[in-house]
């Protein structure tokens, strides 16, 4: 379990790290905290020719918050879960992240590391699902933003160009929606089997479900109750096409999703403003 | 929750381990940590990605070019060295540590590459090129006695490695009057303890001498000493094995580093310098051993009131690919204890030793143990049930009683002694039971899942080394000779000042030996624990050691430390006649105490330890006639009691019988199936209790790793062999937060077979717990069928009412895309279909298919497709995916030829990452703007090291991959449309494509 070879960069500036995107493309990859990265390298799932280490970049080390909070690629999860205004203005990611890894790989793994590693049952991209955030990339030229439901293209898989990385991520601060979020794993820390966000308002109400499909998938419902929401559960349950590995079944998942999904949508209408 | 009365002297009391302080400071010595000689390099392992193949070739031209590259040995390499490791029953069967001509396992070491240094002994696994022809495989132990299953070895037909008999009274007489026959059936699952520390070991070999010189975090049992020395062709004195100072533990998994002794032997003659290997984590799930995984039909001749008369056990034992040394110990191990706590005279049994393609078996916490009570006493929750009798009673009334120690079993084993109805009344006092069975109905009444499980076990320690014979038949026994008996030995040595060293051969692994014999001789000595220098290290060259010697069969506390004791009291006798001398007093009235040797009732005429101890030193010209030195004493003892097995397969499996009554209450999660334990009571009696602190360690440490057992672990393979749970994200171990804090209860009925009354206690829990747990769900949900690990998706398939249908479309869309059945080899086959719109015509893209130079711009990384024929195409492709790299070499076949309409594409693809194969059928459907409607349907599989460590994410992945194929496909035709792609999704899109071979057939 040694990686191969590779060079490393240890970037002093936000353009010498993408620089180096741009000369070596599909070859260079950013590390940050290295959580999911250093095991694929050491495992030889890896092999890029550049790693270049972004943590030394003091513009990354930015938690924003305004009317969205905006956060940078240097942040750690344990850095976002301990502010004092998390649970203000992102209430749901206060609730979901605790459920990501152990306290040690929070005190390394990035927020927006995990968002770049894109695995299917991560809390993150769930979350940012959800609240229908936004990914903020950038090349050595140019920056756009993707929103979340475009980021996230299959298992593992982004919207990511081999020369953009992730500058940031930003979600809409919160405005009094009620939210709630659920997960069942074998262990605390596990990956989720099914895990479970809600955000609901006045009118509606935002579900996305992670763990069971290729990528975390969110529906918007109306505020509907009783066997209406059994119904559109049971649907949404269907449709995410879940699959048997040595944790769970593929049914067991479905059930979760309904049984989990019910209760994680009635916190949230209970605990809105 | 010890409440045991105090003993004087230091036997019995919580002292401080004097391990932890290195331990707790960072200075423990384990084998990764000790330094090596300059010029040792570093080995690697290629390891085979399929469960069953041929070697068609290897060719090791590539890695031994590499610089840094000392020597390369494939399994003929090997073979040239040694001989085969011995099987433990009489087969025409070989069993090499490395694989000659053919793989049966995944993990299997096929190559070994030395180098300067890891990185670049890894670097050159990637260089050796494998090439296989993948055979059917078979992993289940009853299936693969079938005849047609797939066979393992030539020597052993339908798989079986052994079968025998045993009739022990008259158990069909019994069974034919019985009142009432219950039976059940069970599988025990493949797990493993996983020692924190993986396995180790520095291999030297002098050419001079033809001598091996292996440093190894070996256990024992030092049996295996012989086996190796065996292996590599010189007697035992050429072959010095020596254990480190630190081992992080083992659990009996440490026993089955031995065939990578002969490995690391082998290349450090071959590299001409020392080698140096660590295994990694990987490596050690897949391939390091785990414990057997057993089917057993266990029956019961029962009276009405549940007292049980006869009982006949058919277990089929799963060895894994070989029977290596000293398998089938496992199933052999229990033989005296088959009829656990209970008196049952009659017993009848058939074992049979299967071989399947899965890791090969060996030690492990428990041993056998868990595999027995697991059947044994789920078969009594049943009896209670089917009775309607209260499942504690029927404990009751068949424990043996008091009065009958020592209780001789129907199959040999001789219980020395107990007190099992007083240790299970005091379980149940003191663990309240009472206020369990009124939570239960308070749960019940409300609707909850609440139940409650017993178990009841007999806990053996110290192993008869000949109970393994109990395999052969009494004819064969006597061919083979004698083997019986556990002999220990401990070294008692005092220097000059007058300072003593105890050195035993007990190999600890980390549970405080050094501790427990300062105790031990101190006592003997009059001195403080402080005093006495305990070394545990083993060196085969110049230790006193026996084949019985390591660290297995719970045996320290009573074999080892009995040792100890007798060589310490014998040397306390001379030194009490040297004293006598000086003190003007008998020897026999000596007394050791407070650092000095006094005359009795009088301790003011003494003479200090030191100077008694130091004589044989300064002069020993002045030592009493007749009393010899006192500068070294070896003990050796072995108990009278372990016979070996007579001819009618009476065999006393092992020494010592420690007693375990476990009860606990557990409910469960209506929604989730999860197992939320509300209390654990585990009453144990060990006899004497040498350190309180360490027993309730040992305790709580067994019941953490059956917990796992029972809830969570399981070496999880498919049915094609491939091995699915090779990261600890998949092969789950409790953590401090899954595990509750048992309440311990004891007893103390010493052993009268062991010099200080002490028996094993390390292995109860791993027996007991289990079934425990396991009989608490079946009581909570009233069903029978209870499998481990207890896995809530399972669970809740109980009592999760129907599924609510899918919605039309859905459903159908999902029939269309169902895999219709497995793979030709078992291969779990992914099923999937996309379409992709593409500007031009169904003609150009047909050209497109069939050309070289279109399929390598669409495969991606492929460099060079090389046209084999006009419909078979090779190609060396390096697969991609963000991070993701892997190098492979793939296949790729075009059938079923409907020019312009439709073709097959069928590939496989192996390489350092695993390997896939599948078939697509690929639709060319024109459409009204002038361009082609690309529509495809895949079945697809991938196994090896991805699909071990990746399992949850392959289908997912493949999806992408392969409708990245499709995309490039598109593009490549002049544009359109396609599904997007990700980094990891290509990576095994590689995979799948790779993996439209043949196998969809």
């Amino acid at each position: 379990m040694k990686p191969a070879k590779f060079d490393f960069v240890r970037a002093d500036t936000l353009d010498e790290a993408l620089g180096v995107l741009a000369n070596e493309g599909t070859d260079a990859r950013i590390i940050a905290g290295g959580m999911s990265f250093m095991a694929m390298l050491n495992m030889r799932l890896a092999r890029p020719k550049v790693l270049v280490d972004i943590m030394r970049l003091k513009g990354l080390a930015r938690i924003d918050i305004g009317k969205d909070v905006t956060v940078s690629a240097g942040i750690r999860q344990a850095q976002l879960l301990a502010h004092p205004e998390l649970p203000r203005v992102l209430p749901l990611v206060s609730k979901g992240l605790p459920f990501t890894g152990h306290v040690q790989t929070r005190a390394r793994g990035t927020v927006c590391g995990s968002i770049a590693h894109a695995d299917p049952s991560a809390e993150l991209p769930l979350c940012l699902i959800a609240l229908k955030g936004q990914v903020h990339l950038r090349t050595a030229r140019k920056t756009r933003k993707v929103p979340a439901e475009e980021f996230f293209t299959g298992m593992m898989a982004t919207a990511k160009a081999d020369d953009e990385m992730i500058e940031a991520i930003s979600f809409p601060a919160a405005k009094g929606e009620g939210t709630a979020f659920s997960e069942i794993a074998r262990r605390h820390g596990d990956f989720a089997i099914v895990a479970c966000a809600a955000v609901a308002t006045e009118k509606s109400i935002r579900f996305a479900v992670g763990g069971v499909a290729d990528v975390p998938t969110a529906r918007d419902f109306p505020l509907l109750e009783g066997s209406a929401l059994d119904d559109a559960l049971n649907t949404l349950a269907w449709e995410l096409d879940a699959r048997d590995d040595v944790h769970a079944s593929a049914r067991y998942r479905r059930e979760l999703v309904r049984r989990i999904g019910r209760s994680t949508i009635e916190e949230a209408l209970r605990c809105r403003a | 929750m010890l409440d045991l009365p105090r003993q004087q002297g230091w036997i019995g009391r919580d002292i401080e381990r004097v391990e932890d302080s290195a331990l707790l400071t960072g200075r423990g010595r384990y084998l990764d940590d000790l330094g090596v000689k300059p010029g040792t390099l570093h080995m690697a392992i290629l390891r085979s990605p399929h469960a069953h193949a041929d070697i068609l070739s290897v060719d090791t031209s590539a890695a031994m070019a590499l610089p840094g590259v000392a020597a390369v040995l494939t399994g003929e390499d090997v073979k040239k060295l040694t001989t085969s490791l011995v099987v433990g029953v009489k087969a025409p069967v070989e069993c090499w540590p490395v694989a000659v001509d053919r793989v049966r396992y995944v993990g299997e070491p096929v190559a070994l590459v030395v180098a300067k240094d890891r990185y670049v002994a890894e670097d050159a696994l990637d260089l050796v090129e494998v090439r296989y022809d993948t055979r059917a495989a078979i992993v289940d132990p009853v299936a693969a006695l079938e005849d047609d299953a797939p066979l393992l070895h030539d020597g052993f037909p339908r798989n079986l490695a052994s079968e025998r008999h045993f009739t022990y009274g008259t158990p069909d007489k019994v069974f034919a009057e019985a009142e009432h026959c219950i039976s059940i059936s069970v599988r025990y699952p493949r797990n493993s303890c996983t020692p924190m520390e993986t396995y180790g070991l520095i291999a030297e070999y002098d050419p001079g001498e033809d001598a091996y010189d292996v440093l190894a975090n070996f256990q024992g049992p030092f049996s295996i000493h012989a086996v190796i020395s065996r292996a590599l062709k010189v007697p035992g004195n050429r072959l010095r094995l020596r254990t480190p100072p630190d081992s992080g533990g083992s659990f009996g998994i440490k026993q089955g580093i031995f065939p990578y002794i002969v490995l690391g032997a082998v290349a450090a003659r071959v590299a001409g310098r020392p080698v140096k290997w660590v295994e990694d984590r990987l490596e050690h799930l897949m391939a390091s051993v785990s414990a057997t995984n057993r089917a057993t039909t266990i029956r019961a001749a029962v009276t009405a009131d549940g007292r049980i008369t006869a009982l006949d056990y058919d277990q089929v034992e799963d060895c894994g690919a070989h029977l290596r040394a000293p398998e089938p110990a496992t199933l052999y191990r229990m033989h005296g204890n088959l009829t656990g706590a209970y008196d049952i005279p009659h017993l009848k049994v058939r074992n049979r030793v299967v071989v399947t393609n899965k890791c090969p078996t060996g030690l492990n916490r428990g041993f056998g143990g868990p595999q027995v009570y697991f059947a044994l006493e789920r078969l009594m929750q049943r009896i209670a049930v089917e009775l309607h009798l209260d499942p504690l009673e029927v404990i009751r009334r068949n424990l043996i009683p008091a009065d009958a120690f020592p209780y001789r079993t129907a199959p040999g084993a001789l219980l020395d002694s107990g007190d099992y109805a007083a240790t299970l009344d005091k379980g149940v006092a003191k663990g309240g039971l009472a206020e369990l069975l009124a939570r239960r109905d308070a749960a019940r009444a409300e609707g909850r899942l609440y139940g409650i499980g017993f178990a009841a076990v007999v806990e053996p320690s110290v192993s008869n080394m000949g109970y393994i014979a109990t395999v052969l038949t009494p004819a064969e026994r006597r061919k083979a000779g004698p083997k019986n008996g556990a002999q220990a030995t401990a070294t008692i040595a005092i220097d000059p000042v007058g300072s003593v060293s105890v050195h035993v051969s007990s190999v600890p692994q980390g549970q405080g030996h050094r501790t427990v014999l300062s105790q031990v001789v101190a006592d003997v000595f009059g001195l403080t624990p402080a005093e006495i220098r305990v070394n545990t290290e083993m060196d085969t060259a110049k230790d006193a050691w026996s084949i019985a010697s390591g660290n297995y069969a719970s045996r320290f506390a009573a074999a080892v430390a009995g040792a100890a004791r007798i060589a310490a009291d014998r040397m306390a006798k001379r030194l009490a006649r040297i004293a006598a001398a000086q003190l003007n007093v008998p020897a026999d009235e000596v007394e050791f105490s407070g650092g000095k040797l006094h005359a009795r009732g009088n301790p003011a005429n003494a003479v200090s330890f030191s100077r008694a101890a130091a004589l044989s030193h300064w002069s020993p010209g002045q030592l009493p006639e007749d009393t010899g030195p006192t500068i070294r004493e070896t003990a050796f003892w072995t108990p009278p009691e372990l016979t070996a097995a007579d001819d009618e397969d009476h065999i006393n499996s092992s020494l010592c019988h420690g007693f375990i009554f476990d009860y606990c209450g557990i409910e469960i999660d209506r929604t989730t199936g999860e197992i939320h334990i509300d209390r654990y009571v585990t009453a144990h009696d060990c006899g004497t209790i040498l350190h309180p602190g360490m027993v309730d360690g040992q305790i709580r440490g067994g019941f953490t790793h059956a917990l796992g057992a029972a809830l969570l672990e399981e070496y999880a393979y498919g049915p094609d062999g491939s091995f699915l749970t090779g990261t600890f994200a998949d092969y789950l171990v409790p953590t401090a937060t899954e595990v509750p804090d048992p309440i311990i209860v004891h007893t103390e009925t010493p052993s009268p077979f062991t010099p200080l009354g002490a028996k094993g206690v390390g292995e109860g829990n791993c027996m007991s717990t289990p079934a425990c747990l396991a009989n608490a769900v079946a009581d909570a949900l009233d069903v029978s069928d209870i499998t481990l690990p207890l896995v809530p998706s399972t669970i809740t398939a109980f009592f999760h009412e129907e599924e609510a249908p899918a919605p039309a479309n859905i459903a159908a869309a999902k029939a269309a895309t169902a895999p219709k059945s497995a793979g030709a080899k078992g291969e779990k086959l992914m099923r999937g279909e996309g379409k992709a719109q593409v500007n031009a015509s169904p003609q150009a893209i047909w050209d497109m298919l069939l050309d070289p130079k279109t399929l390598e711009s669409i495969i991606p990384g492929a460099h060079g497709v090389e046209k084999v024929s006009d419909t078979h195409f090779r190609a060396d492709v390096t697969l991609g995916i963000g991070p993701v790299k892997g190098r492979y070499r793939a296949e790729v076949t075009l059938s079923d030829l409907d020019p312009p309409k439709a073709v097959t594409l069928g590939g496989k693809v192996e390489g350092n990452l695993g390997f896939g194969g599948g078939a697509g059928r690929i639709l060319l459907v024109p459409n009204e703007k002038g361009g082609t409607d690309l529509q495809y349907t895949y079945e697809a599989f991938v196994g090896g090291k991805v699909a071990s460590i990746g399992g949850r994410l392959l289908d997912g992945a493949s999806k992408v991959i392969i409708g990245q194929f499709f995309a490039a496909l598109a593009r490549k035709a002049g544009g359109g449309s396609g599904p997007s792609v990700g980094l990891f999704a290509r990576i095994m899109a590689f995979f799948s494509r790779k993996s439209s071979g043949g196998d969809a057939a």
